[in-house]
C-alpha cells in the first residue's frame, strides 16, 4: 500500500475530482485517471484474486494485456464482468467489484488452495477427477463449476443499445504510436482515405507516456500537433478507443468501438459500443510491442509490475507504484524507468541486471512488496520493475494462419510476411528504436511516388540477452498469470508426454485466459523448449485467432433484439384481420392469421365454428401469402413445362391447373395453382414456405439450364391481396362485387382464371379454385385494395352469414378433404407416395423425371398416403404416431409409416388424419395399431381414403 | 470476402447464396448414363473451385465465382450462361 500520487505532472486533469467506489470503499481520482492508476495513486496494489490458487494480485501492465486487476464494473443491467481496470477511464461515480474472493479481496478462504498446490499442477483436471466414477455428476463437476470463472455476469437485461457499422478505406492504420502517426500523417497528406484506430483512450500510444524528443519538441508535443493535422485533414477518421479485434478474408478488419464506456451512462440516442467491419485497401499493423515479465519466485506479488507499466502511470498519470523501488532486467528499456523515477524523485533501490548475473530469487511479502532476496541478501523495496523484453504485438498479422518468426537478435517473435495488402511496422515488426520507427512510418505511408524525410529524433538504446526464468527461485514463479501456470509446469508437460506447444497450452492451460497469455506465452514457449530440447524457433507459437481483446455479446448483436431481431411481413389483409379479432400465427416472417375467436372461444372452438360456417354458408380467408410469379414470354409454356411434372403449355388461356414440381432427385418439392391469363403470360402460386425458394429456383433452372428459352418472371407476391371465398354461398356474395359479370358456370367455370374488374373498377382476378372442397373463389386485387375489398365482402356476405377463417380451419379442411401439404410434402414423398403419381408426364423432360424412376422410388411397398381414422371414434388422434400391423410389437422392422396430419373434424365429428403407410393405396379398410411412444401408449386406427368428407366431390361443382 | 459480380461490382459475400460446383451439367438425354453423378457426385477440391454463386441479396442473377478453397481468394466471377464448363477428363 505504498503507491501514492506524484506532486506534478501527467496527463491528468488535477482540478477536476472524480469520486469513485472500488469494493464498497470510497476513493478520488482526476479526469484522465484510469481505475488501475487511480487506485495505484490511492495507494491500492491488491486488485484481485488469481484463478487457482486465489492469490492476491496486482495490477502489472498498463493496458489490455492485464492479466491481474480484473474487475465487475458497474452494477445491475450494466454490469460487466473481468473488465481491465489498465482499460478503464475513470468517470465520476464509477463502481467497481473485485472477483473471484470470498468473503473479501482481503481476506479469501479460496487461498488455502495455495496450500494444498502440490495436488494443482499442471493436468490436475485430468488427474485428480478420474475416478471413482461415480463422483463425476455429483461431486467433481459441480465443484469445478463452482470454482471456474472470474467475474460472474448479471441477470437483467442491459439497457444500453449498441450499433454495427461498416467503413472502406484506402489505408487502415493499426496503432497510433510514433509508426502508425507517421504512416497516417504520410498517406493522409498525400489524399489517401484513412482510417486511424487505436485501442486506448487517447491517440498517440507511448508517446503519451515515454520521453522522447522529436523534431526538438517533446515527443508527447510533437504527437499532439500531428494528431492536430489529422484531425484536420477531411479524408481522415481517426478512432481512438478502438481495438482492431480481427483480420480476415479480403483484408477486412473487425473492430470494436467503445463509444461509451467512459461514462457511467451513455446520452440518449447513443450507443454504448459500436461494432465496425473496415474494409481496408491496405493495412499497417503499428500495434507496438508488448513488455515481457520475467519469471521468478514471487513475480506476482502486487507491487510486482512491468518497467514500461511503471513508468507509464508515473509519466502519464503521475501515480508512483512505489516509494523505492528494485528493477529487474535483462534489457536495456528498464533503465527508462530508473531514469524517469529519478526526475520524479523516486528512490531506486536497485537495478538488477541479468547480463550481469544478478538474479531476485524471490519477492518477499504477501499482499505487497517488502524486500526481494537477491541471493547474497534482502533489500528492502516496496516496489519492483521487471522487464523480461519486448514481443512484437504480431496477432493480426496470424489471424489468417500464417505463423510468427523467431527473431534471435531481440529474442522475439516478429510478424510473418502476409503480402502488401497488410504490412508491420514500428516495433511491431520488431524495430525497436524510434528512428527506425519513423523510417517505417514514412516509408509505409507514401501510397506512391517519393519517400519524404523523416523528423529528426533521438534514440534509446536498445539491447537484449534471454534470460527467461530464475531456476533458483524457491517461491512460486508464473507464467500465465491468470490462470496460476507457473514456470515448473511446462517442464512437468514435457515429461509427461505433452511437449508439443499446443497440447501444453491445454496441459497447463497457459495462454488460456482471457488475455489469452499476451504477456506470458513467450516465456512460455522458451521454457518449455528448454526442457524439451528444442530451440525456440523450433517449438513455434500456438494459433493465434481472433479476438485480440473480449468483444461482449451486445456488440455482435447490435441492434437486433426484441422485435428488431427479424422483420416482419404482414399481408396486404392484415388491418382487416386485425378489425376482425384475428389471432395471428407465425409463418417464417409472415404472420397469418390463424383463427378468429369469439367471446369465450378457444382456438379449436372458433376453427371448428369457421369450418362449420364456411361448409354452411360461406367464409373469407387470407391466402396472400402464398407465392406469387408472374411468368411471361413466348417460351412461358415450356419453360413451365420443364419445372412441372405435368404439362401447362396445353393449359387453354383463362384455366388454372394444379401443378406438381419435383427436385432434381425425384422427390416432390412443391405444389401450387399455375393460371394461363394469356398466350404468353401465366402467373404461378407456391406454397408459403416455398415461396423465396421457388423464385431462385426458378432463375436458377433459366439461367444456367435453358438461358435461350424467352421467358421472364418476376415475384409479384407482395403486390397482390388475395383471399379465399368458400361455401355455397361464395358466388352469390362474390357477385355483389363483380362489375358487369353474371357469375355462373359458363362464364367462370371451375378451374377460370379471369382478369375481371370489382367495385366500380378495380382491377382483380378472379380464380376458380378451391383448398376447402367447397364452391370456392379466390380473388386476387393490388395489394392497396386489400383491406377494403375485404371489407366490401364481409358486408355482401353478410347477409348470409360470411365468417372470417384462419389457417387453422383452412387446415381442417384440407385434411377433411385429403388435400396434402406440407406434413406430406415433407421432402422425402414422391409423387407417387403422394397419389399424384399419374400427373407426372411421359411426352417431355421436366425437373426431376429421370430420377424419379429409380427403382427405390417406384417400389410399390413404398409409403404413400393414406386417411386414418380412430377405431374409437372418441380417441384423439396426434401426428407423429407410428403404424404397426395389429399383432406386432413396436421395432424399426415393424414401422409400417406413421401419421403426418391429424384434425379435429367439426363436419365428421371425431378426429382425422393423414398418413403415410407402406403399400397404404391397397390397405384401405385395414385396421392397424398406432403406437405413440412419446405418450407410452397405443390404439387401434382404420386406413381408409384419404378423402374423408364428400368423397364425390359434390359440393366443390355444386 | 468480396465478389465481383458483373451486374453490381464488388459486394460482400454476405449477399450470395452458394450452390456448388459450377462445372457439373445436366444431362439432355433421358437416357444420359450420368444423371447420378449430375445430382450426386461433387468434387470436393482443395484449391481452386469453380461455383454456382446466387446473388439473392443483389440483382438475383446466378453467377459462377471462381475461388480458392484453401486461400479463399476470390479470382472472379461471371455471368452462369456465359461460363465454359470445364470438359471432364
Amino acid at each position: 500500500m505504498t503507491g501514492f500520487r506524484i506532486k506534478n505532472g501527467g496527463l491528468i486533469d488535477r482540478t477536476s475530482e472524480l469520486n469513485f467506489k472500488f469494493d464498497g470503499k470510497s476513493f478520488t481520482g482526476h479526469q484522465g485517471d484510469t481505475l488501475a492508476s487511480a487506485l495505484i495513486a490511492n495507494g491500492v496494489h491488491l486488485m484481485g484474486r488469481s484463478f487457482k490458487y486465489h492469490r492476491p494480485r496486482g495490477v502489472i501492465s498498463a493496458g489490455s494485456s492485464e492479466p491481474n486487476a480484473l474487475v465487475e464494473l458497474r452494477e445491475g443491467g450494466r454490469k460487466e464482468a473481468n473488465t481491465r481496470a489498465t482499460m478503464i477511464e475513470l468517470y465520476d461515480g464509477l463502481i467497481a467489484q473485485s472477483q473471484n474472493r470470498w468473503p473479501s479481496l482481503d481476506f479469501d478462504v479460496g487461498a488455502v488452495t495455495s496450500l494444498a498446490s502440490s495436488i494443482f499442477v499442471a493436468g490436475f483436471y485430468y488427474k485428480t477427477f478420474m475416478w471413482p466414477k461415480s463422483f463425476w455428476e455429483k461431486i467433481y463437476e459441480p465443484l469445478i463449476r463452482k470454482a471456474a470463472g472470474l467475474g460472474t455476469a448479471s441477470r437483467e437485461a442491459d439497457p444500453d443499445t449498441y450499433e454495427k457499422s461498416y467503413a472502406h478505406c484506402d489505408l487502415l492504420v493499426v496503432g497510433s504510436g510514433p509508426a502508425g502517426l507517421m504512416a497516417a500523417l504520410t498517406a493522409a497528406r498525400s489524399g489517401a482515405c484513412v482510417i486511424l484506430a487505436d485501442e486506448g483512450s487517447a491517440l498517440g500510444g507511448t508517446l503519451l507516456f515515454e520521453n522522447e524528443e522529436i523534431a526538438g519538441q517533446s515527443g508527447f508535443e510533437w504527437s499532439q500537433s500531428v494528431i492536430a493535422e489529422l484531425a484536420s485533414i477531411p479524408n481522415v477518421t481517426l478512432m481512438p478507443r478502438t481495438t482492431i479485434f480481427g483480420w480476415f478474408d479480403g483484408n477486412i478488419f473487425g473492430a470494436l468501438e467503445r463509444v461509451n464506456d467512459h461514462v457511467a451512462v451513455p446520452a440518449p440516442f447513443e450507443p454504448r459500443q459500436r461494432y465496425w467491419r473496415i474494409q481496408a485497401k491496405r493495412a499497417i499493423l503499428a500495434s507496438g510491442a508488448e513488455e515481457r515479465p520475467l519469471v521468478f519466485g514471487g513475480n506476482d506479488v502486487p507491487g510486482v509490475m512491468l518497467a514500461s507499466a511503471m513508468r507509464h502511470y508515473s509519466n502519464r498519470y503521475a501515480a508512483a507504484a512505489g516509494k523505492s523501488v528494485a528493477i529487474f532486467t535483462n534489457n536495456d528499456s528498464a533503465l527508462r524507468t530508473a531514469h524517469d523515477f529519478k526526475q520524479h524523485g523516486i528512490h531506486v533501490e536497485v537495478i538488477i541486471d541479468t547480463r550481469k548475473g544478478g538474479r531476485i530469487l524471490n519477492v518477499k511479502g504477501g499482499k505487497g512488496v517488502a524486500a526481494i532476496d537477491a541471493g547474497k541478501h534482502l533489500i528492502a523495496c516496496d516496489a519492483v520493475a521487471m522487464s523480461g523484453g519486448w514481443s512484437p504485438i504480431v496477432n493480426l498479422m496470424c489471424h489468417r494462419g500464417a505463423k510468427p518468426i523467431w527473431n534471435e537478435s531481440i529474442a522475439a517473435f516478429t510478424p510473418p510476411d502476409v503480402g502488401a495488402e497488410f504490412t508491420a511496422i514500428g516495433s511491431a515488426a520488431g524495430h525497436m528504436l524510434l528512428s527506425e520507427c519513423f523510417a517505417d512510418g514514412v516509408r509505409a505511408g507514401t501510397m506512391k511516388g517519393k519517400v519524404p524525410p523523416a523528423p529528426k529524433c533521438r534514440d534509446e538504446a536498445f539491447a537484449i540477452q534471454p534470460f527467461w526464468w530464475v531456476k533458483e527461485s524457491t517461491g512460486k514463479a508464473f507464467i500465465d498469470y491468470q490462470n496460476d501456470a507457473t514456470a515448473k509446469d511446462l517442464p512437468l508437460a514435457a515429461r509427461e508426454g505433452y511437449g508439443h506447444v499446443e497440447l501444453a497450452k491445454r496441459y497447463t492451460t497457459t495462454g488460456m485466459a482471457t488475455d489469452q497469455g499476451k504477456l506470458g506465452n513467450v516465456n512460455a514457449i522458451a521454457i518449455l523448449a528448454e526442457a524439451s530440447g528444442k530451440t525456440i524457433a523450433e517449438m513455434g507459437t500456438t494459433t493465434f485467432r481472433p479476438f485480440y481483446t473480449p468483444v461482449s455479446f451486445g456488440a455482435f448483436t447490435g441492434p437486433f433484439t426484441g422485435r428488431h431481431f427479424q422483420p416482419v411481413r404482414k399481408t396486404p389483409l392484415h388491418g382487416w384481420a386485425v378489425e376482425q379479432g384475428a389471432v395471428f400465427v407465425e409463418t417464417g416472417l409472415w404472420m397469418r392469421s390463424s383463427w378468429f375467436p369469439k367471446t369465450g372461444e378457444d382456438w379449436l372452438a372458433s376453427a371448428s365454428r369457421e369450418v362449420k360456417s364456411t361448409r354452411a354458408s360461406v367464409g373469407l380467408c387470407d391466402v396472400s401469402t402464398l407465392g406469387k410469379i408472374d411468368i411471361h414470354g413466348k417460351d412461358a409454356g415450356i419453360f413451365l413445362d420443364r419445372l412441372y411434372c405435368n404439362t401447362f403449355s396445353t393449359l387453354s388461356i383463362g384455366k388454372a391447373r394444379y401443378g406438381l414440381m419435383l427436385r432434381e432427385d425425384g422427390i416432390v418439392f412443391d405444389d401450387g395453382t399455375t393460371s394461363r391469363l394469356a398466350e404468353d403470360h401465366y402467373v404461378m402460386t407456391t406454397t408459403t414456405a416455398n415461396a423465396a425458394r421457388m423464385m431462385s429456383n426458378i432463375e436458377f433452372c433459366h439461367q444456367v439450364h435453358w438461358p435461350e428459352l424467352d421467358v421472364q418472371y418476376v415475384s409479384v407476391t407482395e403486390q397482390w391481396a388475395q383471399m379465399a371465398v368458400a361455401g355455397p354461398k361464395a358466388r352469390a356474395t362474390l357477385q355483389k362485387l363483380v362489375d358487369k359479370l353474371a357469375l355462373n358456370d359458363e362464364t367462370v367455370p371451375y378451374l377460370a382464371a379471369k382478369a375481371i374488374t370489382i367495385m366500380g373498377g378495380v382491377e382483380a382476378r378472379l380464380f376458380r379454385i378451391s383448398f376447402s372442397g367447397e364452391h370456392a373463389y379466390e380473388l386476387a386485387v393490388p395489394a392497396d385494395f386489400g383491406n377494403a375489398v375485404a371489407r366490401a365482402i364481409m358486408h355482401a356476405g353478410t347477409e348470409f352469414g360470411i365468417v372470417p377463417y384462419g389457417v387453422e380451419a383452412l387446415s381442417i379442411m384440407r385434411i377433411e378433404k385429403g388435400h396434402v401439404a406440407g406434413g406430406e410434402l415433407n421432402g422425402t414423398t414422391t409423387a407417387g407416395d403422394l397419389g399424384l403419381g399419374k400427373m407426372m408426364s411421359t411426352k417431355k423432360d421436366y425437373i426431376g423425371r429421370v430420377m424419379a424412376q429409380r427403382e427405390g422410388l417406384v417400389d410399390p411397398q413404398r409409403q404413400c398416403v393414406v386417411g386414418i381414422r380412430p377405431v374409437d371414434h372418441t380417441m384423439k388422434l396426434r401426428s407423429g404416431g407410428h403404424l404397426l400391423k395389429q399383432g406386432d410389437a413396436p421395432s424399426m422392422q415393424a414401422d409400417q409409416g406413421y401419421i403426418c396430419s391429424v384434425a379435429w373434424s367439426p363436419m365428421l365429428n371425431m378426429w382425422l388424419g393423414l398418413a403415410l403407410l407402406s403399400n397404404g393405396r391397397a390397405r384401405h379398410g385395414e385396421i392397424i395399431k398406432v403406437f405413440d411412444g412419446l405418450r407410452g401408449h397405443h390404439y387401434l386406427a382404420e386406413i381408409c381414403d384419404p378423402v374423408h368428407f364428400d368423397a364425390k366431390n359434390e359440393r366443390l361443382h355444386a | 470476402m468480396l465478389i465481383p459480380c458483373p451486374h453490381c461490382g464488388t459486394r460482400p459475400a454476405e449477399e450470395f447464396t452458394f450452390l456448388g460446383d459450377a462445372n457439373v451439367q445436366r444431362p439432355t438425354s433421358l437416357e444420359d448414363p450420368n444423371w447420378n453423378s449430375y445430382v450426386y457426385e461433387r468434387d470436393n477440391p482443395r484449391g481452386k473451385i469453380d461455383e454456382f454463386a446466387y446473388h439473392s441479396g443483389g440483382c438475383r442473377a446466378w453467377l459462377v465465382v471462381s475461388r480458392d478453397t484453401k486461400t479463399h481468394e476470390v479470382f472472379g466471377a461471371v455471368i452462369a450462361k456465359n461460363f465454359k464448363r470445364k470438359q471432364k477428363s
